[in-house]
């Protein structure tokens, strides 16, 4: 017997669901598959036209840092695939490798990579590639920046803050330790980094420079002789693999609140229902002339469902709250916000887990050799 | 990859390197269509990155059901990203002083 839709049967009625089916379809519960309503002659398959048809964007609030968005018509799977995408998917640059040739302040090495690490870096991934395990750092992969920062004996603390981070344009100037250096001087001095041209020189970079997208993050304080030289090398990474590349400090969304007086509310009750709710959903107006008051739901969008509002005798009746099940607020906030001081302690748990920087320690071999050379001379 | 029995109607793909994200979204695509009489998706391991998916069909084979689905998730996505470009331009268009602000 071959199979026949409850769709293709005349004798079904179609059309709309009875209002308490299409109160539970939108309102409480999300029944996904396709067939659910086939006896009532409702299609819940998806079609994309209609998908096409239904769904909007309503942007409330944009500005450099933060942006408010309404997706109307949508499935919470996909606006939640949306919300993982722009946390753990979305690729930026951030620091991944510290080589440091010097470190006399109190914080530890793999600390201080840590906190570099964690800086939000001005600068568009789309312009750089992902540097592969077996890929040499070049100008297309890596950007490196330079930190030296010293307290002079007999002067006050010095604070560090990110913009003394200098980007080097071109490239890595710490040579690496050979077995024989300085064997050949014709030679180029081999580096970290093998750029064949000056970032400088791509018009992008050249007129806006790369820097820490905020100056006044504080990576260290040094004491009086104290000095810390490192070069930071930054690549492009993504959230999933740790939360320094995650674009955004928070993308959440919620689903719209919808708050409904089920019996007018006047009078007396319409003052309490105001007073109870503690984010001023309602508001009273008046009715006709003998001072009479009415409740109205005022900003529904305000509400945080924290049933304050139906809570006591009788509340329940007169006020029904519920959400608009394809309706979502989304909230993305930029991670150029300061990390490492209002999200230190959710960084904190997270990083204990996959803080793994690889921190090399450099020895500062040329210096060695030059401050050994002045000494030959001075007697 | 497939692991399956002969009966095409029924089979289980697994996908390497992805998450909820995307299974997600498949297992709902799926199940808004008629042919598919079950679907569903499991992640074996929290810490392997892979994801099982499950899909029985009415009839049709179940390769080309997911293929459909994913071909319709990624319109969805598509025309998400159309509708979003045009309502962030039609916001900075209704307030262009603040759209000054903003790069790109």
């Amino acid at each position: 017997m071959s199979r026949v839709s409850a769709l293709d049967m005349p004798d079904v009625p179609k059309g709309q669901l009875p209002p308490h089916l299409e109160l539970q379809r939108t309102r409480t519960e999300n029944i996904q598959y396709s067939g659910a309503y086939a006896s009532m002659g409702v299609d819940n398959s998806l079609r994309l036209d209609q998908f096409c048809k239904n769904f909007r964007v309503e942007v409330v609030r944009l500005t450099e840092d933060e942006m408010e968005f309404d997706m109307i018509g949508i499935d919470p799977s996909i606006a939640n695939a949306f919300r993982r995408i722009l946390i753990s998917e979305v690729p930026t640059m951030a620091i991944e490798k510290v080589l440091i040739a010097n470190n006399t302040s109190v914080i530890q090495d793999e600390v201080l990579a840590h906190r570099l690490g964690l800086i939000p870096i001005k600068v568009d991934p789309r312009k750089f590639e992902y540097l592969s395990e077996n890929d040499t750092p070049n100008e297309k992969n890596t950007i490196v920046f330079k930190l030296h920062a010293q307290c002079k004996r007999g002067q006050p603390r010095l604070t560090v803050k990110s913009d003394e981070l200098k980007w080097l344009p071109n490239g890595s100037e710490f040579p690496v330790a050979t077995e024989t250096p300085g064997a050949d001087p014709t030679t180029r001095v081999k580096t970290y980094t093998s750029f064949s041209q000056s970032q400088d020189s791509v018009p992008h970079f050249s007129n806006n420079p790369i820097v820490p997208k905020h100056p006044d993050i504080i990576i260290s304080k040094l004491g009086p002789g104290q000095e810390i030289e490192l070069e930071a090398h930054a690549v492009k990474g993504m959230g999933k693999t740790h939360a320094k590349w995650s674009p955004v400090s928070t993308a959440w969304y919620r689903m719209l609140p919808e708050v409904i007086l089920l019996e007018e509310v006047k009078d007396e009750k319409a003052e309490q229902l105001v007073k109870k709710c503690p984010v001023n959903v309602f508001d009273i107006e008046d009715v006709g002339k003998a001072g009479k008051k009415r409740a109205t739901v005022a900003r529904p969008r305000a509400c945080t469902l924290c049933r304050e509002c139906i809570r006591g005798e009788d509340w329940e009746k007169r006020v029904a709250l519920r959400r608009v099940k394809d309706h979502f607020i989304y909230r993305v906030d930029r991670a150029d916000l300061d990390r490492l001081s209002s999200r230190s302690s959710f960084f904190r748990r997270r990083s204990s887990i996959c803080s793994s920087l690889p921190c090399l320690r450099m020895r500062r071999r040329k210096k060695k050799e030059e401050a050994e050379k002045e000494k030959e001379i001075v007697p | 990859m497939e692991h399956g029995t002969k009966d095409l109607k029924a089979s289980t793909f697994c996908l390497t390197d992805e998450d909820h994200t995307l299974a997600n979204s498949v297992r709902f695509t799926l199940n808004q269509d008629p042919r598919v009489a079950f679907c569903g998706y499991s992640i074996p391991h929290p810490s392997d990155a892979q994801v099982n998916i499950r899909v029985q069909t009415t009839g049709d084979p179940a390769s080309e059901v997911l293929k459909d689905a994913l071909q319709d998730l990624m319109l969805m996505c598509q025309h998400v990203r159309s509708t979003f470009k045009q309502a962030v331009d039609d916001f900075n268009m209704s307030d262009p002083v603040k759209a000054m602000n903003i790069e790109e």
